[in-house]
């Protein structure tokens, strides 16, 4: 299940690639409550993004609650056909994940 | 004596273990997101401020090379649809709620990357969205009001 939290669709027009991707993560800001319990939902949020092609870093970012849950990410990068795509996150909790995908 | 006695030392152990919980709760998150820009994040409750936290400068001016595309009512204030880019040749973008407490909402480097960025956002109320860019030391941005519906179906 792990390896399908981000999800990520890559294609190639000319030299540049455009990247979508989405990632499984609730996002909770901490100010909710639980309405049976009454009981606060402890914060759990992105904290960092990093995408990479071929390895290579080409964007890096900082995310707070105020993205909405399941973060979607769209971002164009110079790449062609058949390079790899790799975006991984860390959230505040320390929890981390990473997805890949081959530009089409 | 010996009940009262007894009582206390229940009530004290009982603060102590709650103070050791809030302790722990506290510190792990922070010592984890030792990059994360906590200042510009958690703290700052102005665009100038956030935006000073988390890249050093502020007082952004308003550019017609900024593009902001964002839906002009947004009828579920948790799911903001919001793309900016710029023709300039920027290095850093961040998208900020005015409306929101803490407005900051996503701040992002390019290394390679062309400045355009699609994301998805979480507003309180209607209010301001902007975009900025970091281009040559300087900032720009560009405006866009959405009108947040709170009831989620248009009414």
């Amino acid at each position: 299940m792990a390896s399908r939290s981000v999800k990520i669709r890559a294609s190639a027009r000319g030299d540049m690639v455009t990247v979508k991707s989405l990632m499984k993560h609730p996002m909770e800001s901490g100010l909710r409550k639980n309405k049976k319990t009454g009981k606060k939902i402890p914060a759990k949020f992105i904290t960092e993004v990093t995408a990479e092609i071929n390895g290579e870093p080409v964007l890096v970012g900082n995310m707070s609650a105020a993205v909405s849950k399941n973060p979607y990410l769209s971002f164009k990068a110079p790449g062609k056909s058949g390079d790899t795509v790799k975006i991984s996150w860390v959230d505040n909790t320390g929890d981390s994940d990473s997805g890949e995908a081959k530009v089409r | 004596m010996q009940t009262k006695r007894r009582a206390f030392l229940k009530g004290s152990l009982a603060a102590g273990a709650t103070g050791v919980a809030v302790g722990a709760g506290l510190l792990t998150p922070r010592a984890v997101m030792a990059a994360w820009p906590n200042k510009a994040y958690e703290e700052a409750t102005t665009q100038a401020d956030a935006l000073k936290a988390a890249w050093g400068t502020s007082g952004a001016q308003d550019s017609g090379d900024v593009n902001l595309k964002a839906p002009d009512i947004a009828e579920n204030g948790a799911v903001v649809p919001v793309t900016a880019s710029t023709t300039m040749k920027a290095d850093k973008i961040a998208i900020l709620v005015e409306g929101n407490d803490h407005p900051l909402c996503c701040d992002y480097s390019l290394k390679n990357a062309d400045p355009f960025l699609s994301t998805r956002i979480k507003m309180g109320k209607t209010s301001n969205v902007v975009a900025v860019v970091h281009s040559g030391g300087k900032l720009y941005q560009a405006k866009k009001e959405v009108k947040v519906t709170i009831g989620g179906c248009g009414g």
